[in-house]
């Protein structure tokens, strides 16, 4: 597995200072956001490798740098984690054949668009470089990761907006449910921290912008002073495997995906219906699909974006879980890292599967006042240890797409 | 060296990532400096910005070694 995220890079890296409930989020720094309604955001930090920093030539050649857009590198600094912590290294072209890649993006290479647009309009069609498609395709993080490890199975992407990464990691294992391939990579990338990103969540009155002086207060899920989601950027990415080939090989296990379950909202572009009943039915089909009872599952990784949707998740996270509900404990995970779009999901799965791995629920920062009780224990402030064997994580996008998978530990 | 050839020798070393020494008048884009045909079209344009000149597509096809280049830039700069 791999992550690179405003808390930094490195699985173990990210993991010990979010249950240090450490925040990632700070004011933007790569560009001045002065003239934008919101000022905070949570941006991959620079810096020195060794240090959890990003330093990108240590991973991407610097003449292949201007190629590709941030989310394609964001996505190969987590897939070269990932691939290099299963130590899958196909020898043989069946092999090679039988690896593939599902690596997904929420929006794509949203500056290097914005960018190219400009030269264009200065009538510089011209002067466009050749590398401004693949640059900015969606797909491309698949296709570079493919091409740098050489692996030639099924080679897919997922474009399902917030969504995105939850899907990219269920679609690749019923890939390998289906016998396409052994060996799946997958996950999701994003860097929408960009004046075009800010502004366009801004106008659709997505974005926190009462936090722009204290940054890491921003991202307060169901907290009754939350104003919107704060935007991270980053990649998370996990290497799939078919059970019995990870086994002959002595693979590293973290876990096992049981379950997973999709469903779309027919309602609104970008609100969530009544109740989320959207929600509902896709942790309820992925419970089914997992063959497990709902008191089975000790730890809920939440969207829990930190805008009014938080109370409409909780409703349904209830409803599901009945009698159950006092047991488990249910986080959101993006109070330390804001929302990665298409990267969340698949950052947060890999959060659900260490919080199996170490029987520790992460914490969800900046909830001091709920704005809506629940005898679901939201985990407020500080990790909890808990008993965690088996995690759900939801994911929903605009569009009204819904997706929650379920993970057990091995 | 004209000083048309280092400003070439410049820019190929900046686009290619490789390495100054290698850059001879004999070296061509795609053999000796691992270029693709999508690094060699931005090349051109390299050229076109620094040197206030169009290479036409034909022109521009021609050009396989960085004396191709000089050269070309050298007669258009001279007419």
């Amino acid at each position: 597995m791999g992550i690179v995220s405003p808390l930094g890079l490195g699985l173990e890296h990210n993991w010990s200072r979010l249950i240090a409930g450490e925040s990632g989020i700070g004011r933007i720094a790569s560009f001045d956001p002065s003239d934008l309604p919101a000022h905070v955001a949570g941006e991959v930090p620079a810096g020195p490798t060794e240090a959890g920093g990003l330093t990108l030539s240590d991973w991407v050649p610097v003449k292949d740098q201007k190629k590709m857009d941030r989310f394609i590198h964001l996505g190969l600094v987590a897939a070269t984690e990932a691939v290099e912590d299963s130590g899958w290294k196909p020898e043989s072209e069946e092999d090679r054949c039988r690896t593939g890649v599902m690596i997904g993006s929420g929006i794509g290479g949203l500056q290097t668009i914005y960018d190219a647009s400009i030269t264009v309009h200065e009538g510089r069609a011209r002067r466009l470089s050749p590398f401004f498609i693949p640059s900015a395709l969606i797909n491309l993080v698949s296709g570079h990761v493919s091409i740098k490890y050489g692996f030639k199975g099924p080679n897919h992407s997922v474009v399902t907006a917030c969504a995105t990464g939850v899907h990219a990691i269920g679609d690749a294992s019923r890939l390998i449910m289906l016998g396409d391939a052994d060996v799946m990579v997958a996950g999701g990338a994003e860097a929408a921290v960009c004046p075009l990103g800010i502004a366009g969540f801004s106008s659709a009155r997505a974005l926190s912008t009462a936090f722009n002086d204290t940054p890491e207060k921003a991202s307060r899920p169901w907290d009754r002073d939350r104003d919107g989601f704060v935007m991270g950027e980053g990649a998370g990415i996990v290497v799939l495997e078919e059970y019995e080939h990870a086994k002959a090989r002595g693979a590293k296990i973290y876990g096992e995906i049981i379950g997973y379950g999709m469903s779309g909202d027919a309602y609104h572009i970008t609100a969530p219906a009544e109740g989320h009943e959207g929600a509902y039915r896709a942790m309820q089909a992925a419970v089914r699909s997992a063959g497990i009872s709902v008191s089975d599952i000790g730890y809920v990784n939440a969207h829990g974006t930190s805008t009014m949707a938080d109370d409409l998740e909780l409703q349904a996270v209830e409803r599901l879980f009945g009698d159950a509900a006092s047991q488990v404990a249910m986080s959101s995970t993006k109070s330390a890292i804001g929302h990665l779009l298409g990267a969340a999901g698949a950052v947060e799965a890999i959060f659900s599967i260490l919080a199996i791995r170490d029987k520790v629920a992460p914490p969800t920062l900046n909830l001091d006042n709920p704005s809506t009780e629940s005898v679901i224990d939201r985990v407020a402030h500080e990790a909890q240890r808990r008993k965690i064997d088996i995690a759900l994580s939801n994911s929903f996008g605009f569009g009204g797409t819904n997706a929650s998978i379920i993970v057990r530990g091995v | 060296m004209s000083e048309i050839a280092d400003k070439v020798k410049k820019i190929v070393v900046e686009h290619l990532g490789v390495e100054e020494s290698k850059v001879t008048p004999e070296a061509s884009f795609i053999d000796d400096l691992g270029a693709d045909s999508l690094d060699t079209v931005e090349l051109v344009m390299a050229f076109e910005e620094a040197f206030s000149v169009e290479i036409p597509e034909d022109a521009a096809e021609k050009i396989a070694t960085v004396k191709d280049a000089i050269d070309y830039i050298e007669k258009q700069k001279a007419a």
